[in-house]
């Protein structure tokens, strides 16, 4: 039993593997393809996954993370500015100085749990946000944003080359291979995998079982033995890592940061991402954000003369109508079409998409069984 | 003296204006049942939340293996070998009954906090194996892999025993463990309870089921308005005039 196990978290990881690092192939037909979108697919499933270790195995739902996702850009901003364009000083203290705010607001945030947890954690999401516009201006240079320069310092850069002074900005660089387009992309997924790594060990050891028992009755869990907080504490902080590791990705990518990253909305986004793809499960946040990240770019893209075109074997009648009844759920509307399907997912699938997967299994593998017992009669 | 596993002396509370516990002395020995009853209202939730050391005494002191335990947090005392089963079940509902009995496990072996993740919850065979042990005990070895929410009532109980159980505490608190079960679930209670007896382990029950209570108990203290009228073998206290005339209905 023991070995099987070991074999099958191989397995689940070779194929996660597979699956990541060849999506610019099996997503093509989609037409979801290109690097910009497959960053971010990478990038905000990392995030998923981490939100994912403290909502889905704890229950306690933050509306602050968007802040750790700030703290990483930034973070990332200023090590391209002082240090070195090189992706991976930026991503270890973007990841790192995230966790030691994670702690800081967890530390806080955690001395409550149900929904004064979630409001605390607005707070102190709305006060990061509004900080990065006044008091902290010096450091995010409010509302224009952090960018990097030509004549920034990049200690590390001129130490071991003779950086070019003049001529165009920068760019993002792992050792010389540049971080934008596809190279970018095999950069966050080989994260992202990463990521996904430890999430599953996370999922499959004492420590996993602990969280999902605190969500389950922590009242008991305390009358057992355990000190809960220490373990709140520490998932909140995971999580909040794993948000810093995707914002610096997302100036690793773009490098520039700026405070919209930290609205309650970009909070709230991961909420939706893993509630639609399935709370608590493995895969569940990944399914998430590959829905609502693929409708973002593809659903929004699309337009009136798509759509005319996309009807065209229609009569015309029928065409305008089609047209002018789609016309508001694509484009800028796509919120609509999201936040219908949110309702659906949450009324008739409170396990999200994951959730329908494992029914609809469960009917197929019923049917077969059917089937076998009918063949059985005959 | 060194036979004491719990030691409650002079222990008074009162809440606003109404005296809950008067000058409550209680020793309890260890490898003994030790039985609180007492009718509604008798204070004897205040004296097990006294005894669990969640709620401060005003006076007098409260010492579990000569340590003195009240003010400390639940885990704590816990960890100390104090475990308690509630009135209503409190267990994992989301989790198998298998889950359910390694959680304790978990914590009597890494203490209040611990973070393993390098280590798989598969490569902890011991813990599995004693977890099955236990459940096999209480008769559920067949439903390891089952949702503990699904269970009827009665099991629920008795899989939070065996949660208590694989602890090896060294005082276990009843309260009360056959409440609102079905005769056929208490009888199978009471023949857990008696089972757990032979091993020796000390425990304080807190019933009002007099059958549950004289089938098990080694000593039974009555409590009657906050004070303890009596303290006796089962066969002292079905005799005492007082204890019948205040609880057990002398007046029928």
């Amino acid at each position: 039993m023991q070995i099987e196990k070991k074999r099958s978290n191989l397995f689940v990881m070779a194929i996660f593997t597979i699956a990541v690092l060849s999506m610019p192939i099996w997503l093509s037909p989609l037409g979801a393809n290109y690097p910009d979108l497959l960053q971010k697919f990478a990038i905000f499933g990392i995030f998923a996954i981490g939100y994912n270790i403290l909502f889905g195995l704890t229950g306690y739902l933050s509306f602050g993370h968007a802040i750790f996702i700030g703290v990483g850009s930034y973070t990332a901003v200023w090590s391209f500015k002082l240090l070195s364009m090189n992706a991976i000083p930026a991503i270890i203290f973007g990841t790192l100085l995230a966790g030691i705010i994670a702690a800081l607001v967890g530390y806080v945030s955690l001395r409550r749990s149900g929904i004064y947890f979630s409001i605390l954690t607005l707070a102190f999401a709305q006060m990061f946000y509004n900080l990065a516009y006044s008091v902290l201006t010096p450091l995010t240079n409010g509302e224009t944003g952090l960018t990097i320069a030509a004549d920034d310092p990049r200690v590390l850069d001129r130490l071991f080359s003779d950086v070019a002074t003049g001529g165009g900005l920068p760019s993002t660089e792992l050792f010389g291979i540049s971080m934008s387009g596809y190279s970018g992309f095999y950069f966050t997924a080989v994260l992202l995998i990463l990521a996904f790594f430890i999430s599953l060990k996370i999922f499959n050891s004492p420590f996993g079982l602990k969280l999902k028992a605190i969500k389950s009755n922590q009242h008991r869990m305390k009358y057992t033995g355990y000190n809960t907080r220490p373990y709140l504490i520490t998932a909140f902080v995971i999580s909040g890592m794993f948000a810093g590791l995707a914002g610096s990705l997302m100036a690793v990518t773009d490098p520039l940061a700026g405070a919209e990253r930290m609205q309650w909305t970009a909070s709230g986004e991961v909420v939706l991402m893993t509630i639609l793809g399935g709370v608590g499960t493995l895969y569940g946040p990944l399914f998430g954000v590959a829905i609502i990240k693929y409708l973002e770019n593809i659903f929004s893209a699309v337009n009136e003369a798509v759509l005319q075109s996309f009807f065209s074997f229609a009569p015309q009648w029928l065409n305008d109508a089609l047209v002018v009844v789609i016309t508001p759920f694509v484009g800028e509307g796509w919120h609509l079409t999201l936040g219908l399907m949110f309702m659906v997912v949450v009324i008739f699938l409170p396990g999200g998409v994951t959730e329908g997967f494992q029914k609809l299994t469960a009917k197929f593998k019923k049917s077969d069984k059917q089937n076998e017992i009918k063949q059985g009669g005959e | 003296m060194s036979n004491s596993v719990l030691k409650i002396s002079n222990v008074n509370k009162t809440f606003g204006g109404l005296k809950a516990l008067t000058n409550i002395n209680l020793n309890i020995e260890k490898g003994k049942v030790h039985a609180i009853i007492g009718p509604n209202g008798a204070g004897k939730s205040t004296l097990l939340n006294v005894c669990i050391g969640l709620l401060a005494p005003d006076t007098g002191e409260v010492l579990f293996d000569n340590k003195n335990i009240v003010g400390k947090q639940a885990h704590e005392i816990n960890q100390m070998g104090l475990v308690r089963v509630f009135q209503t079940p409190e267990i994992f509902a989301d989790l198998t009954l298998l889950e359910n009995v390694m959680i304790p496990a978990l914590a009597k072996r890494d203490g209040a906090f611990k973070l393993t993740i390098s280590r798989g919850l598969a490569d902890e065979t011991d813990i599995m194996k004693e977890a099955v042990d236990v459940l096999a005990s209480i008769g559920m070895q067949d439903k390891v892999y089952e949702i503990a929410g699904s269970m009827s009532r009665g099991d629920k109980r008795r899989l939070e025993l065996a949660m208590c159980l694989i602890q090896h505490p060294k005082l276990l608190l009843l309260d009360e463990p056959t409440a609102g079960m079905a005769r056929h679930d208490t009888n199978q209670t009471i023949e857990l309870l008696k089972k757990i007896k032979e091993g020796g382990m000390t425990k304080i029950i807190i019933e009002h089921d007099m059958h549950v209570v004289f089938s098990v108990a080694d000593t039974i203290s009555v409590l009657a308005r906050g004070k303890i009228i009596a303290t006796g073998t089962p066969d002292e206290i079905k005799g005492n005039p007082i204890v019948q005339e205040a609880y057990l209905g002398g007046g029928e």
